[in-house]
């Protein structure tokens, strides 16, 4: 009977496209959209997801997300440094410059610092696009992430120390290019040396943004934080404890969960509406069919049955159809976009949420017809 | 069960039906009493509203009646409930409808293998026993078209083939010339007539086709919820 409840479900072109499309829409619509804020909300953590080769953030205790930088002291790096199971701790300084083009016209960049010795955080060699990262240390280098050297040069090929911004007075040379994840400020990103970042900036008293450390071979990460917290006062984080308190700040204090929300859960009564309706008419349409089944043998449990597999199989096209839709977007809208850095993120997640917000429509529309055909008298064959 | 002459396929006692409750109560049958026989064609016959519809759906299982004993092929339907009394249905009633009711998206052959397909034939096997049957009606030419390329008397004749491909021993049919035009109609009853009809299968048809009455075996007039009158063919 199922090969029969197929063939009664696309039978009627029309309708079964109305399902598979209303379907289809709801998943689009909830997948992209959903991608797109969990894209916005990861490119706030860029940096911090950028910034590797350390365990731990320490920052003041009030900092609330990564660009909440209220500056440290640097006798707090030697207190970081004093505390036991911390294997080392560098200084990262994070901010914002103005960088002056050759043009004259201004434009603000995401200035980060790495410590001189050892350029902890610098980008690994597989995301450095072009130039030697050593190349740092030479006096006034600077590496820029594609998506700036993009926006500020157009499609012009690199060529190493041809290019220089100036930043509070000061040249800084592009003498590297390098992958860096989208930021959420589409800001271009510029790496120098600690000691450089200082001289990019007006003067301040304090400059140390953030102490990154590592935890001694053994020692748990959260343990060696919890400890820096209790003798120096500060926050110490681990990159996976930033990354969710950053996206934490976002999500409490924007707007930027609520419209997405709003968006995703039109998609969803969207999606209901159409396919419930939908699928609700074609039931209605076919009742004489049902009860002429009935009438025939076919018991409650079984039709029910025929009406589940229907669901679940416009379910099944309408949702890889409706995803397949929001993975072109997203691929499509990468390539395309050159200039401006991507907020598509599809975690499984997504596809997972989206599949049981889906399997929800499809359940709903099935259970509304469901009832139609349970309390179908047999006899109704008869009128 | 093997049936006799003797031994009634359907026996109704005292079967009452009652439709809604307090002041819009309908009494649609009065106390019937009715025996109909294996091996005969027995017309239900009346004015519209008169409880042959009614008469019927209690036969065949779709309905219970309010009060009264309902035997149907040495079964009592009255005790009958659920799940037993959709497979005895399933297993022993073939049905021919008004308006056909065959499933627009099947084929002709694919529809007459439906009651086949109930009681989990094979797809392959039930489509090749329901394609025998309809050659047998006389659409073998028309196996693999949709019931909208047929005309109402070929589609009515798949509907045949698909209450008979099972083998019950009971088939009901409703009106089943009301739709079609009077050579068609004529040519449905004689295939009934011609296909049903046999020594332990018991055959009942509803109609208030005048036209259709000298292919019964027993005629049965009802009038307002009641047997009038039972005159069997010389």
């Amino acid at each position: 009977m199922n090969w029969v409840a197929l063939k009664m479900l696309t039978g009627d072109k029309t309708k079964y496209f109305g399902i598979v499309f209303g379907v289809s829409f709801a998943a689009l619509l909830m997948g992209q959209q959903s991608a797109i804020f969990c894209g916005l909300m990861r490119n706030t953590t860029s940096q911090i997801r950028d910034v590797q080769g350390a365990d731990l953030w320490v920052m003041d205790k009030n900092v609330q997300f990564i660009d909440d930088v209220k500056p440290l002291s640097e006798n707090d790096l030697y207190r970081v440094r004093g505390v036991p199971g911390v294997k080392w701790a560098v200084r990262l300084y994070k901010g914002l410059g103005r960088a002056r083009l050759t043009d004259g016209n201004f434009q603000q960049v995401i200035i980060l610092g790495l410590d001189n010795a050892t350029l902890v955080g610098a980008p690994a060699p597989w995301r450095v696009l072009h130039g030697n990262i050593e190349d740092l240390r030479q006096p006034d280098a600077v590496f820029i992430d594609e998506f700036g050297w993009r926006y500020l040069f157009g499609a012009e090929p690199f060529v190493a120390g041809a290019k220089t911004l100036e930043l509070n007075d000061r040249r800084a040379v592009i003498v590297g290019v390098c992958h860096c994840n989208p930021t959420f400020q589409t800001f271009p990103i510029l790496y120098c040396t600690y000691s450089q970042a200082l001289q990019f900036i007006p003067q301040e008293r304090k400059t140390l943004s953030f102490v990154l450390a590592k935890a001694e071979d053994g020692e748990s990460p959260e343990a060696v934080g919890e400890r820096i917290t209790e003798q120096t006062g500060h926050k110490a984080l681990t990159d996976e404890q930033f990354f969710w308190t950053t996206i934490g700040y976002y999500l409490k204090r924007t707007g930027i969960p609520i419209n997405f929300g709003i968006t995703v859960t039109l998609g969803f009564v969207v999606g209901c509406a159409i396919a419930g309706q939908t699928f609700y008419l074609f039931t209605i349409e076919n009742l004489k069919q049902f009860g002429a089944l009935k009438a025939m043998g076919v018991g409650n449990l079984r039709l029910v049955g025929m009406i589940l597999l229907q669901a679940a199989v416009v379910g099944v096209i309408g949702y890889g159809i409706g995803i397949g839709g929001a993975a072109l977007f997203g691929y499509v809208f990468e390539r395309a976009v050159k200039t401006a850095p991507p907020a598509f993120y599809f975690s499984w997640h997504i596809l997972a949420l989206t599949g049981g917000a889906v399997a929800a429509i499809v359940t709903a529309a099935a259970l509304v017809s469901m009832r139609r055909v349970l309390f179908l008298e047999a006899g109704v064959v008869f009128r | 069960m093997t049936a006799t002459a003797t031994q009634a396929a359907i026996r109704l006692t005292g079967v009452t039906k009652e439709f809604g409750t307090g002041d819009a109560r309908v009494t649609a049958l009065h106390e019937v009493d009715l025996e109909m026989p294996y091996g005969e064609l027995v017309l239900l016959v009346g004015p519209s509203g008169c409880g042959k519809t009614t008469l019927i759906s209690i036969v065949a299982g779709l309905l219970d009646a309010t009060a009264g004993e309902v035997e149907v092929l040495g079964e009592n339907l009255t005790r009958m409930r659920g799940g037993r009394k959709v497979r005895f249905r399933g297993d022993n009633i073939g049905f021919v409808f008004q308006q056909y009711n065959l499933l627009p998206a099947l084929t002709a052959a694919e529809n007459a293998s439906v009651p086949l397909l109930i009681a989990g034939w094979d797809r392959k096997k039930a489509v090749a026993k329901a394609a025998e049957l309809l050659d047998a009606v006389g659409l073998g030419a028309r196996l693999n078209s949709y019931p909208n390329q047929l005309s109402g008397g070929q589609q009515q004749r798949v509907a045949i083939a698909r209450a008979l491909v099972h083998g019950p021993r009971l088939l009901v049919c409703d009106e089943p010339t009301a739709a079609l035009d009077a050579a068609s109609g004529r040519t449905v009853m004689g295939l009934i007539r011609q296909v049903a009809v046999e020594a332990d299968r018991a055959v009942v048809v509803v109609t208030h086709d005048s036209r259709v009455y000298d292919f019964g075996d027993r005629i049965v007039s009802m009038s307002d919820g009641r047997i009038e009158s039972v005159k069997t063919r010389e």
